[in-house]
């Protein structure tokens, strides 16, 4: 690294301050703007992402996974029939009522699942086990939503649509993307509550054989059951998103949230760096003038950008996980996973060179009467 | 012996149609090594658009710049950087200093540029230093050093590639009369006792009596030429 680079950046200690004050701030921006969209994209289909389940089976016209309309249970045994598939289980997840203690209602998302299989039950366990959705009207809550349950204890009961629920274990980051808790439930005990036919249900979730390939599977399903519609996990979670990204305000609102913070942010980082590369055009030229090549001008405006970027990005990361940490007691959690990161670091490396490179114009168009005027 | 510079019929014209300025006009000259070579004229009579052009920052719009024998009219842009690193040394009115380096690590630049390994630039700037009486400021910044500090400075960064021609414009406009006299023995001595050419764009007559000649420039022509700067002022 050249020295003139490196002393060029640190001599001035206020327009320093001033480079990278811009860079942590539209740093962060970013961080956090994409942050709350990954967060929006996690929680919004999180019930599948975290369910275990490999094929969903579920009757036509599905718009996402929390719109599930009924459909008979028993076909479930023609699926268990197909090479390939080692479990195909009820599942249930519909919207209901949850009454406080204080008589008010709160709604919620009743999970329903097969208790032996597991598949599509609770993870992050943190307070009493899945066993205890054996017992009788027992449920298991996140404890994120405790308070909005009015929930204070285990074994403290509420009702779900009139029927008595018993609050048996907690989960810890089940966050729902609707203002609806999930509340997990035995299969059976969801039919009670959401009054569904025993003959009925939601979805029949299915997981595959050991190296079976979940695209054959899924045709073989979609033509033993032809009145039914096959999405492999991957392909629900992205239904669901795309749903609630592309077709509700909210989805939207946060994208271009995330699309602005993209955009403000760059043009902080331009504006800030092409300022610091503008106040140094005079010695770019002088350099130009005593021989230097553009090469050496480019490389001297480069190192600038990068070591600006460096700085401010070091400092960025640690306040947007400051700000990730702070979110996480939130409804609205802000993901910023070590890829981002990494990506962060590389979006204000480039950020800060595109705009040093637009001034690097600037300073190798030397006009002579700006080198020699006093 | 032949000249380092030769100037054959040299014309630079700015913009073009109605808006075309005729900066210089068939313009001839010589500029000799071991000579102080005053170039002297009103503003915006075209001084500073030669000696931009004998320094190849500025390019000819037709004419001959032969630089050492070399014709640089018509070089391409590329190759312009490698011919001011090989033959010019720059001192500017205005310093032209790096504010965020030592008056050292200013001489120290010109040597990078010439790809010097840093110890040798470094004791070479530190001998430039001493040589223009700056040996024991070598670690300050330009902002602690004087108007005629800053100078000496430049000059050392100018000779710092040992080029056979400096090109020095206004080198005592901002100076007091005393700093002005230093600066100007320091020029004058690179022309006279190291064989160096020494080009002066200025309008301070005080740097007259250091000329072995000098050359009025006037609406972008060669108005007169004297060898005898007292024949000049008269």
């Amino acid at each position: 690294m050249t020295a003139l680079a490196v002393k060029n950046l640190f001599h001035d200690k206020v327009r320093l301050s001033v480079t990278l004050t811009g860079i942590i701030f539209a740093l962060v921006l970013i961080a956090v703007q994409f942050g709350l969209f990954l967060g929006f994209l996690e929680t919004s289909a999180n019930i599948v992402t975290r369910s275990g389940v490999d094929l969903w089976v579920t009757a036509p016209g599905l718009p996402h996974v929390n719109g599930g309309s009924a459909q008979p249970e028993r076909r479930r045994y023609k699926i268990l029939a197909l090479q390939g598939v080692a479990k195909a289980e009820p599942y249930l997840l519909s919207f209901a009522n949850w009454k406080l203690p204080s008589g008010a209602k709160e709604s919620v998302q009743v999970v329903g699942y097969d208790l032996d299989s597991g598949l599509g039950g609770p993870s992050s366990l943190i307070a009493g086990s899945a066993d205890g959705l054996r017992g009788d009207d027992t449920v298991i809550i996140d404890e994120h939503y405790r308070r909005k349950l009015g929930v204070t204890a285990l074994a403290q009961t509420g009702e779900i649509n009139g029927v008595r629920a018993r609050v048996a274990g907690y989960t810890s980051g089940m966050l729902s993307f609707t203002t609806a808790p999930y509340v997990f439930t035995s299969f059976k005990h969801a039919q009670k509550y959401m009054k569904l036919p025993q003959s009925q249900t939601i979805f029949i979730v299915v997981k595959l054989a050991g190296g079976a390939d979940p695209q054959v599977v899924k045709r073989s399903i979609a033509a033993a059951l032809p009145d039914c519609q096959v999405f492999t996990n991957g392909e629900m979670a992205w239904k669901t998103q795309s749903y609630w990204v592309f077709s509700t305000g909210a989805g939207i609102t946060t994208l271009m949230g995330a699309v602005l913070g993209l955009l403000v942010g760059m043009v902080v980082v331009a504006q800030t760096i092409y300022a610091a590369t503008v106040d140094h055009l005079r010695e770019f030229g002088t350099l130009k003038a005593m021989g230097a090549a553009n090469r050496y001008i480019y490389r001297v405006i480069v190192e600038q950008a990068v070591l600006s970027a460096s700085m401010g990005y070091a400092v960025a990361i640690i306040v947007s996980l400051l700000v990730v940490n702070a979110a996480r007691s939130g409804d609205a959690p802000i993901l910023l996973p070590a890829t981002v990161a990494a990506g962060l670091f590389g979006l204000a490396v480039l950020m800060c060179v595109a705009a040093s490179v637009i001034s690097i114009r600037k300073a190798t168009q030397i006009d002579p009467a700006m080198v020699f005027r006093a | 012996m032949d000249a380092i510079i030769q100037i054959r019929d040299l014309i630079k014209r700015y913009g073009s149609g109605a808006g075309e300025v005729r900066a210089l006009e068939r313009i001839d000259l010589d500029v000799w090594p071991g000579e102080v070579l005053v170039l002297m004229g009103p503003s915006g009579s075209g001084k500073t658009t030669l000696i931009s052009i004998m320094g190849c920052i500025l390019r000819a719009t037709s004419g001959s710049v032969k630089v050492s024998g070399r014709e640089i009219v018509g070089l391409p842009e590329s190759d312009l950087p490698r011919v001011r690193l090989q033959h010019f040394g720059f001192v500017f009115q205005g310093f032209n200093l790096f504010p965020a380096l030592t008056a050292r690590e200013n001489v120290e630049i010109a040597l990078d540029l010439k790809r010097l390994p840093r110890q040798h630039a470094r004791l070479r700037a530190q001998t430039l230093l001493a040589h223009v009486g700056l040996g024991e400021k070598a670690q300050r910044h330009p902002a602690d050093l004087s108007g005629g500090e800053k100078q000496r400075v430049a000059i050392a960064r100018a000779l710092a590639g040992d080029p056979p021609v400096v090109l020095a414009d206004e080198p005592t406009a901002a100076l007091d009369s005393t700093s002005g006299k230093t600066v100007m023995n320091i020029l004058s001595g690179l022309a006279h006792e190291r064989g160096r050419a020494v080009v002066i764009v200025t309008h301070d007559p005080r740097v007259l009596a250091y000329a072995d000649r000098v050359v009025r420039i006037a609406d972008g022509r060669i108005a007169s030429e004297a060898e005898d700067a007292t024949e000049m002022v008269s």
